[in-house]
């Protein structure tokens, strides 16, 4: 893939940002807003993937590799197990548990562990959707990374 | 198709439709009305009921879908993004496999 014009180029690059914060926004209010982990990993991802459409993969592998992908979806699994097994050391607690404090309703640091969580799967689902679409685009160039 | 075999076609989907409209009309509850559940002799408890109630003073979170996915069915979103890992490695996997004989 070799990108697109001018045009394409600088409109992705001036959007890029913008993207990613309200990706990261919904991530991070995910315990306050309507979105959460999910669907806000999945628009982080979608602005790489404008940057891919826009640069070509080789520029865009600058910014987030392969193996940087790879990184980050193993370690938003591992933040979610540790945030689990950190419920299991409190005396009687159980998998999950809320060890946090609960904080005032409608804060951004409420909610113990929800916001943790969140994060860790907006990391692990950035990560996701990413390592997909490399995996696809470089099995149909034929190359290796 | 024959001229007879399009009617009759179109006469069993319109008696279907009909069924299920019906259907609808007679056996769903008022618009925008709760339906009260029933588990056990608890009628008024529904769980439901018993979440949107007291999930903000429980979980802290004022987002009541993300005290269900996390706070009460923690287990079950965990094991969601175990499905979305798995996927991941499948995929690449996969296309690994594809450009390896070369």
């Amino acid at each position: 893939m070799a990108g697109m014009t001018i045009i394409v180029r600088t409109i992705a690059r001036l959007l890029f940002p913008f993207m990613f914060l309200f990706g990261a926004y919904v991530v991070v209010h995910g315990h306050l807003t309507p979105g959460g982990g999910f669907p806000g990993g999945v628009i982080i991802a979608a602005s790489f993937v404008m940057l891919i459409l826009a640069y070509g993969i080789e520029q865009t592998q600058k910014r987030m590799s392969f193996v940087n992908a790879e990184v980050l979806d193993t370690i938003g699994g591992v933040t979610l197990a540790i945030i689990g097994l950190l419920g299991l050391f409190v005396s009687g607690g159980f998998f999950l548990q809320n060890v946090f404090p609960l904080g005032e309703l409608g804060r951004l640091f409420s909610s113990g562990n929800l916001p943790l969580l969140y994060l860790g799967v907006g990391i692990k689902v950035t990560a996701g959707i990413l390592l997909i679409f490399y995996a696809m685009l470089f099995a149909s160039r034929g190359e290796n990374e | 198709m024959g001229k007879a075999q399009q009617v009759l076609s179109l006469g069993m989907v319109m008696i279907v439709g009909a069924l299920l409209i019906s259907a609808v009309n007679l056996t769903m509850p008022a618009f925008g009305s709760f339906p009260q559940r029933q588990i056990g002799e608890n009628v008024e408890n529904a769980i439901g009921q018993q979440i949107l109630e007291n999930a903000p003073r429980q979980t802290g979170a004022a987002n009541v879908v993300t005290s269900v996915v996390w706070g009460y069915r923690g287990y079950d979103t965990l094991g969601e993004s175990t499905v979305l890992f798995t996927a991941v490695v499948g995929v690449v996997m996969v296309f690994r496999a594809v450009r390896r004989p070369e």
